[in-house]
């Protein structure tokens, strides 16, 4: 039986199949290159990029918790100049949806990041992160009201002229209605959930195990807390919506598309197995063999 | 050089000063040839395959020997993941990321060397002694240990070069810190040294002072090994850089240690 994995999210970005990766998590896509052909994923989302060069935080940026991660790497990169420069020519090679991570210290930081992208047309949409827990300024702040969410999107889409995807925060009372106020300003999709605000203790220091004390959790022992608020988020809007928090295989992957999500992204597991994301398209594909699917879609938002 | 996810078989596992570190001794597990071009300094990311364990475990090479396709690992017993890697037994897979980060640097044939190794510090060092010795520079290692007990392959180690020894309890060699080693006052063309943090930059101070080159291989914590979590970040003169990528060898030069 044929299958069929794509999906298209709206406003030219369709994907060959649901899977992605997640920003942070997979560098530029290069560094993977060496484990799994990149054209066999459906997206692939670079690395947050800002207005200026960032240095990042302090070390240590990362601690192992139970099933997950914290991490506090504060955005480093090298700013969006560099990555239009020094990256983009490298990377357009790929014959895969090629997303930015863009964030910023205000709605117009934003907004200029996403004007210098949208002349590269090998960027195919951009992603809105406003749900970053691990900066001082913009980041979160914006994620966790409905006036920034709002604010930054509509920045951001008389900005940049293709895909626009809000990254949201799952560090809110209302993740729908952060959701809806990104809608309502012109979101053509939105992905969550970012990483959830955490801390850990080393006891026998009796030091913070992170430089910054708190930091974002990652990993599988976020993915209950993703798939439900994906779930709430993709009954609420009417755009569609990414999921990604703690996916490590195929079915995983799945649980998101019942719960709603049109795509998702693999994030954490990328570091434990470097080839995860091409294994999970496949673990995908053989699931819908065996359970007589023909077209993704048909498992999607089932719950 | 392409870094590649494999299986490994432990076809030898020691337990050395008093079950606090092993060697392991592996084999691809199917047979074939070890990925080529491995030298002193990489690391591979191991898969502790322990429950309660997510990360892989970055785990410099100790030894790698193309004629019998033996890769050595010396692990020691740090903390839940770690010591999952040290009781693993003879026959039990492990699977790796591996050649990742960066090597020594080598310098011309002949040239006067230091390698100083202290505690786990010492892995790497067995391989790049042999790789120096292979290349007509003789090895010349400086190994520091609390306790003689706690003196790693010293038998490896005496095999492949001249070995000075230091320990903090007197019980061999000269009595104190590495950096009490009269060798240590000489001057080299370059000094390698591998160990806690705090050694390290003693002997980095040490070098400066005899007006020696110095490369010390870092162990920062780290999630991915291949440049994409950006957690292990060293603060450089070019600004926070990857251990994984950029590292772990860094000549001192390039570090904003004092």
């Amino acid at each position: 039986m044929e299958l069929n994995l794509s999906v298209d999210l709206g406003r030219g970005l369709k994907l060959k199949n649901p899977v992605m990766t997640a920003s942070g998590t997979f560098g530029y896509g290069e560094e993977f290159a060496d484990f799994i052909n990149l054209d066999k994923l459906g997206g692939y989302i670079v690395k947050g990029t800002t207005l200026n060069p960032r240095e990042g935080n302090d070390y240590p940026r990362m601690a192992e918790t139970p099933s997950g991660m914290l991490n506090a790497v504060g955005l480093q990169n090298k700013g969006v100049d560099y990555f239009i420069r020094e990256i983009y020519p490298r990377i357009q090679r790929f014959d895969s949806a090629m997303v930015v991570n863009v964030s910023g210290a205000s709605p117009d930081d934003y907004a200029e990041v996403c004007r210098r992208l949208a002349p590269l047309d090998g960027v195919a949409a951009v992603e809105v992160n406003i749900s970053c827990p691990n900066v001082k300024q913009g980041g979160m702040a914006f994620g966790t009201t409905c006036e920034g969410a709002a604010a930054v999107t509509r920045a951001v889409r008389a900005a940049f002229p293709r895909h626009v995807i809000v990254k949201l925060s799952p560090n809110v009372t209302s993740v729908t209605d952060i959701a809806l106020a990104a809608e309502a300003e012109g979101a053509d999709s939105v992905s969550l959930i970012n990483t959830l605000m955490g801390m850990a203790i080393d006891v026998e220091r009796r030091r913070p195990c992170l430089s910054t004390i708190t930091g974002g959790l990652s990993g599988p022992a976020v993915r209950p807390v993703a798939v439900r608020m994906v779930w709430q988020v993709a009954k609420a809007v009417k755009i569609p919506v990414i999921g990604l928090g703690g996916i490590t295989c195929g079915r995983d992957a799945l649980e998101f598309i019942m719960a709603g999500a049109t795509a998702i992204e693999i994030g954490t597991a990328n570091f434990i197995d470097p080839a995860v994301t091409v294994k999970a398209v496949e673990e995908i594909t053989d699931y819908c063999h065996r359970h007589g699917i023909s077209d993704i879609a048909e498992l999607r938002g089932i719950i | 050089m392409k870094k590649q996810i494999i299986d490994f078989r432990i076809i030898d596992r020691k337990m050395l000063a008093g079950d606090r570190y092993a060697l392991l001794k592996l084999v691809v597990a199917d047979g074939s040839q070890l990925p080529e071009g491995i030298r002193a300094g990489q690391f591979a990311q191991v898969d502790a395959g322990c429950k309660g364990v997510m990360l892989r475990r970055p785990i410099s090479i100790n030894k790698i020997d193309y004629a019998t396709g033996e890769l050595w690992l010396l692990v020691r017993d740090a903390g839940r993941g770690t010591h999952a890697i040290t009781r693993l037994s003879e026959g039990d897979m492990l699977n790796m990321v591996l050649p990742l980060g960066n090597t020594f640097s080598y310098p011309a044939a002949g040239s006067k060397v230091l390698l100083v190794g202290g505690g786990v510090g010492v892995a790497p060092m067995l391989q790049l002694g042999i790789e120096l010795k292979a290349m007509g520079t003789d090895p010349v290692f400086l190994l520091g240990a609390r306790s003689q007990t706690d003196l790693l392959e010293l038998d490896e180690f005496s095999r492949t070069g001249k070995v000075h020894v230091t320990t903090e309890d007197g019980s061999m060699g000269v009595r104190g810190f590495v950096t009490d080693h009269p060798a240590m006052n000489e001057r080299y063309d370059m000094v390698y040294c591998c160990g806690p943090a705090p050694m390290m930059k003693s002997v980095a101070r040490s070098a400066r002072k005899s007006g020696s080159a110095c490369e010390v291989s870092l162990e920062n914590m780290m999630a991915c090994g291949l440049g994409a979590c950006l957690c292990c970040v060293e603060k450089t003169v070019k600004g926070n850089v990857c251990v994984c990528t950029e590292g772990p060898v860094f000549n001192i030069d390039q570090l904003t240690w004092n």
